[in-house]
């Protein structure tokens, strides 16, 4: 150890991978993963998530389980939820939807709209 | 690097791993690859989390669900409802973490919520034999700012008025010893750790070494800095193999990663740390002992002074502090003096870690700010005493301490508070007694732990002591004599006085606490021949009401020496001369027949 640059680089990169062990604030992505999500495809879906998170290293989103929300007609769904509670509920999700939905929701904080329930429902 | 979902603690403390942590982190591994989670999941082994009663534990974040009294067999079912489905496995919550449905965290536990955790911070929070995760909460960061910002005397400065006093019992100033140290002329100089924590029950020091080693492994280089001493030596006692392993292992990653070694940060500050194995000597935790065997000779005090800080290890200056007291340094230099002085009461700072242990439900760790009072401790932290039972005594401070009353529930729990009451601060065990528990058998107990553990050096603590412990001896077997209380009180006080350490100048405590707060206890074995808790075997006896007894003969065929007689319709009688006070009969009689007498 030769700097306190040095300590300071090691300990933000190990708080990025620890960090949810304590109260996080960032957005969380929360996957229904009943037995209707899963059997639509959840899975893949909560996958696709963590690989794409993992690839653009954003640390302080949590990707998270629930139970049936209840319109499993829709499934796989996603709820996103940001930093001041805002929810946002994405619908008939598939990995390659994710990318979109990573890209412009969760890193620029713009939402696919065509994507979430309101639209499915018009 | 590897983003997880969903981390899976699991506590590797001593208490958990004998009940089979070990096993269940293998299973876990097992049924998430089963699974094929292994890439989604992270199994971390922690140290405590402090609720030893309920354990093992396992907490699951980011819901921090805490299930405790988890088996191997639970495993299963844990990874595939849980973490597969997401579904909270209810029945292995803690009690506490769910009302009306929902789970609340882990800060929110009644056993959590009450307590302050400053030197268990990281306990059952990071891996401890993982350094980049102690660094990540700020782990060596105060041994950087003090080495690149702070001259050693104003480290010195922080210390003494931060008021932090030694956990290891005296409660001494800390700052005050590193400043006696420091002024003395250069040259060797030595830091050293007590940890051969030998106090019946205390296991805090371990639960620190165990769970946040390097805490310790900072603050003695924090130390070194401040007095001017290169080397350090951490005294742990070989009984405690999971905290030498994890210590060994965080000396060898701080090593690597140049926090011990030669030109730290960059620094021309060097140090360097070693661990000696303590070979099970009660008295080898006190301080001039200690260094006696760190020296490599047989473990006996010297008198004193000279203190450590002028003539300690190989006759250099030397400090010695407990692991729970390095354990607070790196908090204080970075949060502050000022905030540390904050709490606890006037001339208490800071908290203090209890084992919390005897009749009370939640057996653990607490780390509570000082003036908590003991009702706080044993009602809300605690849990209170089981199968609803009456509070009799808390003892405070091992063989060197004493008993405190139910009267003095309420009394907040500082250093000179607990003097006050004629026990003391000692380490932090806290053993609950309740009305069961006869107080002069406790005192027995802790003095034939003295007479087993005394050096032999001198002749009060060698010879007075098992004076006393006869007596008691006496007193408990039904023969006590007039006058054998009065000849406790002179031994004891002659002790006190006259003892070359510590371990002999307080022998006598737990007797003169017990006699203060319960005379009429001891007055009943010596002149009524009576064990009013009824603990004394050869004071009482059982009975079989004649009434009650409906002649079932269960007990008759219990009894292990055939000292039960009777037939049908005749109430059975215990022959006194057989009977050996296993107390089988009474436990199995279904008319509660039999009782005590």
């Amino acid at each position: 150890m030769k700097s306190l640059a040095e300590l300071e680089e090691i300990r933000k990169k190990t708080l990025e991978q620890i960090n949810l062990r304590t109260s996080n604030n960032g957005m969380r992505v929360v996957v229904g993963m009943a037995t209707c999500g899963i059997a639509a495809g959840a899975r893949p879906v909560m996958t696709a998530f963590i690989e794409e998170l993992n690839k653009r290293n954003l640390k302080d989103v949590t990707v998270t389980m629930t139970g049936c929300i209840g319109v499993c007609r829709l499934e796989p769904i996603v709820e996103i939820i940001d930093k001041d509670g805002n929810k946002t509920t994405y619908v008939k999700m598939t990995p390659e939807k994710v990318a979109r939905v990573v890209a412009e929701h969760i890193v620029n904080g713009r939402v696919c709209l065509d994507y979430t329930i309101g639209e499915a429902e018009k | 690097m590897q983003l997880y979902r969903s981390h899976v603690l699991v506590c590797g403390g001593t208490g958990c791993t004998s009940s089979n942590s070990e096993k269940i982190i293998a299973e876990f591994e097992t049924h998430l690859a089963k699974n094929n989670l292994q890439n989604e999941v992270k199994v971390v082994k922690t140290g405590c989390f402090g609720l030893c009663a309920k354990g093992p534990i396992v907490v699951v974040y980011p819901e921090g669900a805490m299930y405790t009294m988890v088996k191997v067999e639970d495993v299963k079912e844990i990874t595939e409802e849980h973490l597969l489905k997401g579904r909270i496995v209810r029945r292995l919550l803690h009690n506490d973490t769910h009302e009306d449905g929902t789970s609340k965290s882990l800060e929110n536990v009644d056993f959590f919520a009450r307590q302050m955790r400053i030197a268990l911070r990281n306990c059952g929070v990071i891996n401890p034999e993982d350094i980049t995760e102690y660094i990540a909460y700020d782990g060596y960061k105060a041994l950087g700012k003090v080495l690149t910002e702070l001259k050693p005397e104003e480290v010195i400065d922080i210390i003494k008025r931060s008021g932090l006093r030694g956990r290891g019992g005296g409660g001494f100033p800390t700052g005050l010893k590193w400043e006696f140290a420091a002024k003395q002329p250069g040259g060797q100089k030595y830091v050293c750790c007590n940890a051969d924590e030998g106090d019946p029950g205390a296991f805090m020091d371990r639960s620190v070494l165990e769970g946040d080693p390097h805490s310790v492994i900072e603050a003695m280089a924090i130390a070194g800095y401040a007095i001017g001493a290169d080397q350090g030596y951490v005294y742990i006692r070989a009984e405690y193999p999971i905290a030498v392993k994890r210590l060994q292992i965080a000396i060898e990653q701080a090593k690597e990663y140049g926090l011990l070694g030669k030109n730290i940060f960059g620094t021309d500050f060097s140090f360097d740390l070693e661990i000696r194995l303590g070979a099970g000597a009660f008295v080898c935790g006190e301080e001039t002992a200690l260094m006696t065997s760190i020296e490599g000779h047989r473990g006996e005090p010297r008198p004193r002074p000279p203190f450590p800080a002028v003539k300690g290890l190989w006759g250099k200056p030397t400090i010695l502090n407990n692991v729970e007291t390095y354990a607070n340094i790196p908090q204080i230099i970075l949060k502050g003096p000022e905030w540390f002085a904050g709490i606890g009461t006037e001339k208490s700072k800071g908290t203090k870690v209890f084992a919390v242990g005897g009749k009370i439900n939640n057996t653990g760790l607490v780390e509570i700010p000082m003036g908590t009072t003991l009702r706080e401790v044993v009602y809300d932290i605690g849990g209170g005493i089981p199968n609803g039972k009456k509070f009799k005594a808390a003892q405070t401070g091992g063989p060197s301490g004493g008993c405190i009353p139910a009267s003095h529930l309420d009394t907040p729990i500082d250093y000179d508070s607990l003097i006050q009451l004629g026990s003391m601060m000692g380490s932090g065990g806290l053993i609950i007694m309740d009305e069961d528990n006869c107080m002069v058998d406790i005192a027995k107990f802790f003095l034939e732990f003295t007479v087993d553990e005394s050096c032999g050096k001198c002749p009060p603590c060698r010879i007075g002591t098992k004076r006393m412990l006869e007596i008691l001896e006496r007193i408990t077997e039904g023969k006590g004599e007039e006058g054998d209380i009065e000849k406790l009180e002179l031994l004891a006080k002659n002790i006190k006085a006259s003892a070359l350490c510590g371990l002999g100048q307080t022998a006598p405590n737990p007797v003169l606490s017990t006699l203060r707060y319960f005379k009429d206890e001891y007055i009943a074995h010596v002149k009524d021949k009576k064990c009013p808790a009824g603990v004394c075997k050869s004071m009482m006896k059982y009975v079989i009401s004649a009434e009650a007894c409906k002649s079932c003969g269960i007990c008759a065929k219990q009894c292990p020496v055939k000292a039960i007689s009777g037939e049908k319709k005749v109430p059975y009688v215990i022959d006194q001369e057989k009977c050996i006070k296993c107390g089988v009969c009474m436990e199995k009689c279904p008319f509660k027949a039999i009782f005590k007498n």
